[in-house]
This record gives structure tokens, C-alpha cells and sequence, in this order.
């Protein structure tokens, strides 16, 4: 299958090992990944600090780029979150409609990472090795907006070597909530705080999730702490091999 | 793309729905009291485990939740039309209907119908509104004294204190410092009492029974008013409103408008949906229903009064009005990573959590509580347990985006947030600028230590006190992707991982 990356930019500038681990896993599995260098950003910051008009270009920009593919994919529950929710809401909320609706369809075909595998690949095993002691975080996006319910889950359960061990209060959000984590920094912090516990209370070396946000927010704070256990985004584990 | 700056919001200098500090501020205060935190966590993981067990034994929750917010929207739909029916159906069975514009309004004639009564006490069932309206000051500056007799509310008064949960005014405090407020506010409590939930719940009962007895006027709330039959609904767990809306002679319930529901089967759907999203109850224990006067049973003087406050503005704005399907359970507060750390008072406003993020700004105006719709990470768990399904994460959105809106027509300079947003867009909206501000970041690399950046500039020092902030690797994605897949000699299947582990 012919599939299109959207990276995201912040995997792009900050994070490039969670969409080479995409582009990895998805040749590995026989697909034929492109990558369409006009993407830039889905523009959810944007929408989600009140700015729809300076959204607007990059969702135009969005849908521009990946209207000729019939099948998407990005690294991030909440990018596909945003594409999928926001980008004809905002079109709409400004009147243009034809952007919309065209929107709604570039949406339609977008998947998060474990959503392609498992509901359009169909694979569970995608001959993936990670001798780690890892949890896993359910990003508030990827569960609430996506729904995409355990399928991470079936995915690292395949992974040969991998012991999975149970977050507690998983699905509790980590505090990001992208320009909340400056606007409400305390509240963020104190968010973050739980978070930490619950990870460090698992004894898992490894954190992962389906998106580098909230793993540099998660990230952040254990890396602050000192507490040696490190963030890896769902992504780099599957593309991993002995 | 509109704006609703034209209807008349709740008014300023009365009642409790305005923030004195942004939420941050408020916020920062809250988290550092470590015994706030305790209260909140403990009270709120165990009503979110009740409320998980009872809604999981419904096979049809979600098509109750459903129907709720059909007959929700349904209503706000025609509102105007229902509350002409309800006013016509109290009328005609002898209760008396009065429109208050707002607040002020609201005290004006209550205050009114008590003097009219020759009453100097009332008694009160726990209403939301009357603490929206400030009630009670108004009645005190008439020289009228107004006993709250829900158990959490008379907490809360005797504390001089304000509520800071919907259900659970008294939240933030444990049974000792109840204990304390008792043998401290409480004339005729025995010296002696402990704080064994039973003994203070005896004390209260005690105190407040001489109230029940003496006073001739009553003041409730309304959860539901049923416009075909004029039939208001109280809800309940303890049994004193019920003692307040039947011992006195006159009886007088304040509503704001979003509360009538067309039919007497539409409260059916309610009175599955309330309790079980509320006290985790299957059932309420008092559910108090009346509909006019009952000659000889009861108050034999019954008023209604019909409040505004912002309401109607709310309604004007297609996609905010949402917030006015709210029931008032406060499940949406129990579920929230953010009230459960912060508490209620941060929101400044007698509505808190998610619900109130969404409400009290749209009662004000946005730019009254400019902070709240933006204390939330949007993590969307309130509007998983919403009973009538509000979509509280998406009109966070709506109102940030029209408090952006709105500002950007009222100031001449933009503010530096709008500069940085619009700079980002413009540089988002070009793959080439995009690029080159990627190649500029990794001037990054230069403040690294261990690996990491521990200090950034503001605004971003915010991100730093806390939490590391990654390097800018050696390598973007794109960087990576022309080097392996563009250059002629790509097809190779293993491309090595240049960035993994990157030494600092």
C-alpha cells in the first residue's frame, strides 16, 4: 500500500525518531511510505489557543497536500485528533465551506499510527524486538478523540522481548495540553507531578505513547527529576529490531 | 464568523460569578495548600468510583444520555414558547410568576415578596442560583436573615466561607475542620462534639430543626420545571428542602430559564440520568415535586421567579449555548485532573470545573472571565461522563477563539501572544519557511546541558521551572527523509538511525 506520512513538526524539528520509527515499521511491513515535503503542521495549536484565523493557512496547507493520497498517516493522536475534529469546524467557523467539506474527506482517510496497523493493515505483530521493562500512557486525545482503545496495547504485547507493564491511573491526562503547560504552568506541573509517580510506581524503564507531546512533557519531568527512566514514543519501539 | 457582544450579561458588583484573579494566580494558591489537595483527592477519586459502578449498570446510559441532550437542545430551541406555557400553567393553579432581567432584579423582588410576607427569617433548600444572584447579602441588607439548611451550604455559611463544588459545596473541607466551624458558629452545639460524620450531622440537624418550625418563608431552587404541567422538581439527599418547600406558609423558587423542560416524560429521562451522574445513587432519596397551591397542603402562597443573568446572550451564540443543557451534577468536576488540584474557588465563580470554564464566561462575557476557558488541557474527560453529552473540550475552543476574537476588535496593539501566534503561523504555512526555522532552532543545541535544556527564555522559562525541554537534534525528519529516500542511491531498506541517543 501506497501510504502518506504527515510527520507533524514537532516530530520533524524535535522528534524525528518517532516518524523515522513510522517510515520504518511501514517498510518493513512491504508499504511503499511517501512523503509529501509540502506538510507542515496541522495547526492544532492554534485552534486550541483561540487563534482559528492564523489556523486557517495551515489547514488549508494541510488538506492542499494530502487531498491526492488516498491513505495518511501521523506519528500523533492528537495531530489526527485535531485533523479529524477541528480542521472543518474551523473552515466552517470562517465561512468556508467548499474548504470544509473537501476537510472532512483529507480527514476521513488520516490515521493515527495504531489505528493504520490495526484497522487498515490489520497486523498486531509487526516483527518489532524491545528488551524493555516499558508503560504505556494513553494520551488523552488519542483515547477520547480517537477512541483508539487498546490497540497500542495490542501492538507492544507483540513486541518479542518487551515486558508491558500497567500504568495506574492511566488514563488520568499528564497535565501538556500544549499551551496549557505555559498558560497554567503550576497546574501543568502539579498534573505532571501524578503522572511521574504513577510511572516511576511501575518500575518500567520506558514510558511510551502515541505522541511526542505529551512524552516531552512526561519526558520533561522525569528528566528533571533525575530519575532515569526515559520516554520513547510508541513508534521507535515498533520499528525497533534485534 | 460572529461575535455577541450585544445582549446584556449578568450584571457587575452583586452575586458570584466573576473571577477577582485570573485562574493561575488563584490556581498557584490552591496547589501549594497541601491539605486542599488531600480533601479534593480523597472526595473526588470516591464519587468517581460510585458514579463508574452505578452508570455501568445501565445497558442504555448512552441512549439516556442521548435523549437528554435531545430534549436539551430541543428546549433552547424554543425556549421562549416553553416558558410562556410554564408561566400560563403556575398561573392557573394559583402560584405567581415574576421575569427577572438579572441579578439585581432577582434580589429586588424576592426581597420584595419576603418583606410583603412580614418575614425577617427564611429558610433555605441549596440552590445554585440564589449563590449566583447573592441572595443572601441582598436579603442581609434588608435586614433579613437567610439559614441555608443543606448540610455542606450551612457549612459553608457558618465557615463565612464560599462553595466550591456544585453537589459538595463544602468539599474543600474534612470532617475536623467541619468539627471546628461547628463548635466555633454554632450557638447551641454541645462542647463536646467530635467529628464522627454521624455527631455532626446530628448537630446540624438539631440547629437547623428550630429554623424548620419557626420560619414562615421558604426559598428553593428549581432542578426542573415542567412547562405542561407548571410543575417545578427539587432534588435532593438529606430531606431539609423538602422541610423547606412544605412547612412555610409562602413559598418562593428562583430559576434561571434554561431549566424548564417541555413534558412530564421528559423528567423522566432526568431523574435517571441526574443521580447516577451526581451522588453515584441509583435514586435521590427525596425528590419534591409541586405544581401551584394546594389549598389547606402546604405553602398556600407559591412564586416563581425566572431568571436571566446573562442567559439569553448565552442562547444568542449557536455553538456556546450548549453550556445551558447543563443539569448541574458535577460529574464533570469529579473527572477533572484540573478541579481536582486547583479546587473550586480558583474559578472564582460559584459555577467551577469544566462546566463553569464554559459557563460563567458566557453569563459575563467572555472577557469578565478571560482566564477560565483557558483552564483546561483539553484532556476530555468531562465530556465522557457528561449526562447530556456537552461537548465541554470543544466549547472551551469556541470561547478561547472568541476571546481572541473579541480582543483583537477591541485593542489597538496587538499583544504579544497574538505577534508570536501570527509569526508561527506564517512560518507554519510555508514547508520552505518551516525549514529555515529549523535549521535557526538548532542554535538550541548551544544551551544544552546533560543532553537537554534546562533553562529557556520567557515565555518559556514557564515550560523550564519544572521540566527539561529537548534538544534540537542534529537532524529534522525532512533532513533525514531527502538523505535517505530523495538522494539517487535511495532503495536501501535499512537506513541506520543517525539521532538515537544523540551524545549531547
Amino acid at each position: 500500500m501506497r501510504i502518506a506520512l504527515f510527520a507533524t513538526c514537532l516530530a520533524d524539528t524535535l522528534f524525528p525518531a518517532a516518524a523515522r520509527g513510522t517510515v520504518t515499521v511501514l517498510e518493513r511491513l512491504g508499504h511503499q511510505v511517501e512523503f509529501p515535503a509540502e506538510q507542515t503542521c496541522c495547526g492544532q495549536m492554534h485552534v486550541n489557543t483561540g487563534y482559528q484565523r492564523e489556523a486557517l493557512p495551515l489547514i488549508r496547507r494541510y488538506v492542499d497536500t494530502f487531498e491526492p493520497h488516498e491513505v495518511i498517516v501521523a506519528p500523533s493522536g492528537s495531530c489526527v485528533g485535531s485533523i479529524t475534529h477541528q480542521h472543518a469546524m474551523v473552515a466552517r467557523r470562517h465561512g468556508d465551506e467548499q474548504l470544509a467539506v473537501r476537510a472532512e474527506a483529507v480527514a476521513a482517510r488520516t490515521y493515527e499510527l495504531s489505528q493504520l496497523l490495526v484497522d487498515v493493515l490489520q497486523v498486531e505483530d509487526v516483527g518489532a524486538h524491545y528488551p524493555h521493562r516499558v508503560t504505556y500512557h494513553p494520551t488523552c486525545h488519542s483515547l477520547r478523540l480517537l477512541r483508539v482503545g487498546d490497540r497500542p496495547l495490542r501492538l507492544l504485547r507483540h513486541v518479542s522481548g518487551l515486558e508491558l507493564v500497567t500504568l495506574p491511573d492511566a488514563e488520568v491526562c499528564c497535565g501538556f495540553g500544549g499551551t496549557f503547560a505555559v498558560k497554567n504552568a503550576d497546574t501543568s506541573t502539579a498534573m505532571l507531578a501524578d503522572k511521574m509517580r504513577s510511572v516511576l510506581d511501575t518500575g518500567a524503564e520506558v514510558c511510551t505513547a502515541g505522541d511526542s507531546s505529551c512524552l516531552m512533557h512526561i519526558g520533561g519531568g522525569l528528566s528533571r527529576l533525575r530519575t532515569g527512566v526515559r520516554t520513547v514514543h510508541l513508534a521507535e519501539i515498533l520499528a525497533a529490531t534485534r | 464568523m460572529s461575535t455577541f457582544l450585544g445582549l446584556p450579561g449578568a450584571p457587575r458588583g452583586v452575586g458570584h460569578l466573576r473571577q477577582d484573579e485570573p485562574f493561575p494566580v488563584a490556581a498557584r494558591r490552591a496547589l501549594a495548600d497541601s491539605q486542599l489537595r488531600r480533601n479534593l483527592g480523597k472526595a473526588t477519586s470516591t464519587i468517581r468510583a460510585k458514579r463508574a459502578a452505578v452508570v455501568g449498570e445501565l445497558p442504555d446510559w448512552e441512549e439516556l444520555r442521548a435523549a437528554g441532550q435531545a430534549i436539551k437542545a430541543r428546549t433552547m430551541g424554543r425556549l421562549a414558547s416553553y416558558l410562556e406555557q410554564l408561566e400560563e400553567q403556575v398561573t392557573a393553579r394559583g402560584g405567581t410568576v415574576h421575569w427577572a432581567r438579572d441579578a439585581t432584579e432577582a434580589n429586588r423582588i424576592i426581597t420584595g415578596l419576603v418583606q410583603a410576607a412580614g418575614a425577617t427569617e427564611v429558610v433555605k433548600v441549596k440552590s445554585m442560583v440564589t449563590d449566583e444572584i447573592g441572595l443572601n447579602d441582598a436579603l442581609a441588607g434588608a435586614g433579613i436573615a437567610a439559614y441555608e439548611t443543606d448540610l455542606a451550604e450551612l457549612i459553608v455559611q457558618l465557615g463565612h466561607d464560599r462553595p466550591s463544588h456544585i453537589l459538595v459545596p463544602a468539599i474543600h473541607r474534612n470532617r475536623a475542620e467541619i468539627r471546628d466551624i461547628f463548635l466555633r458558629e454554632m450557638g447551641d452545639v454541645d462542647p463536646g462534639l467530635t467529628d464522627d460524620p454521624a455527631a455532626l450531622a446530628e448537630a446540624a440537624r438539631r440547629h437547623l430543626r428550630r429554623k424548620f418550625l419557626s420560619a414562615t418563608v421558604g426559598i428553593s431552587g428549581a432542578n426542573f420545571a415542567i412547562a405542561e404541567t407548571g410543575t417545578l422538581c427539587v432534588v435532593e439527599s438529606e430531606g431539609n428542602g423538602r422541610m423547606c418547600i412544605t412547612l412555610p406558609q409562602t413559598l418562593i423558587t428562583v430559576m434561571g430559564i434554561e431549566k424548564v423542560i417541555p413534558s412530564f416524560a421528559d423528567l423522566g429521562v432526568f431523574l435517571q440520568l441526574l443521580p447516577r451522574s451526581s451522588t453515584g445513587e441509583r435514586m435521590n432519596p427525596y425528590t419534591s415535586m409541586w405544581t401551584g397551591v394546594t389549598p389547606g397542603d402546604g405553602p398556600q402562597a407559591v412564586h416563581l421567579v425566572l431568571l436571566d443573568n446573562g442567559r439569553t446572550a448565552a442562547l444568542a451564540d449557536p455553538a456556546g449555548r450548549e453550556a445551558l443543557h447543563c443539569i448541574r451534577c458535577s460529574a464533570c468536576l469529579n473527572v477533572c485532573p484540573v478541579y481536582e488540584r486547583t479546587g473550586g474557588h480558583s474559578y472564582g465563580s460559584v459555577y467551577p470545573g469544566p462546566i463553569g470554564a464554559v459557563l460563567s464566561p458566557q453569563l459575563t462575557g467572555v472577557e469578565e472571565n478571560a482566564s477560565l476557558p483557558y483552564a483546561s488541557s483539553l484532556c476530555g474527560a468531562c465530556y465522557d461522563v457528561c449526562p447530556v453529552k456537552i461537548n465541554i473540550p470543544e466549547l472551551l475552543v469556541h470561547l478561547r477563539a472568541r476571546h481572541v476574537e473579541e480582543a483583537r476588535l477591541g485593542r489597538r496593539m496587538p499583544s504579544a501572544e497574538a505577534v508570536a501566534m501570527a509569526a508561527a503561523s506564517w512560518v507554519l504555512a510555508d514547508a520552505g519557511r518551516l525549514a529555515a526555522a529549523q535549521s535557526a532552532s538548532r542554535a538550541g543545541r548551544l544551551l544544552r546541558r546533560r543532553g537537554v535544556i534546562s533553562a529557556l527564555p520567557p515565555p518559556l522559562a514557564a515550560w523550564t521551572r519544572a521540566r527539561d525541554a529537548p534538544l534540537p537534534p542534529r537532524q529534522t525528519f525532512r533532513q533525514w527523509w531527502r538523505a535517505e529516500h530523495v538522494s539517487p542511491d535511495h532503495r536501501s531498506p535499512n537506513h541506520g538511525d543517525p539521532d538515537h541517543g544523540d551524545p549531547a
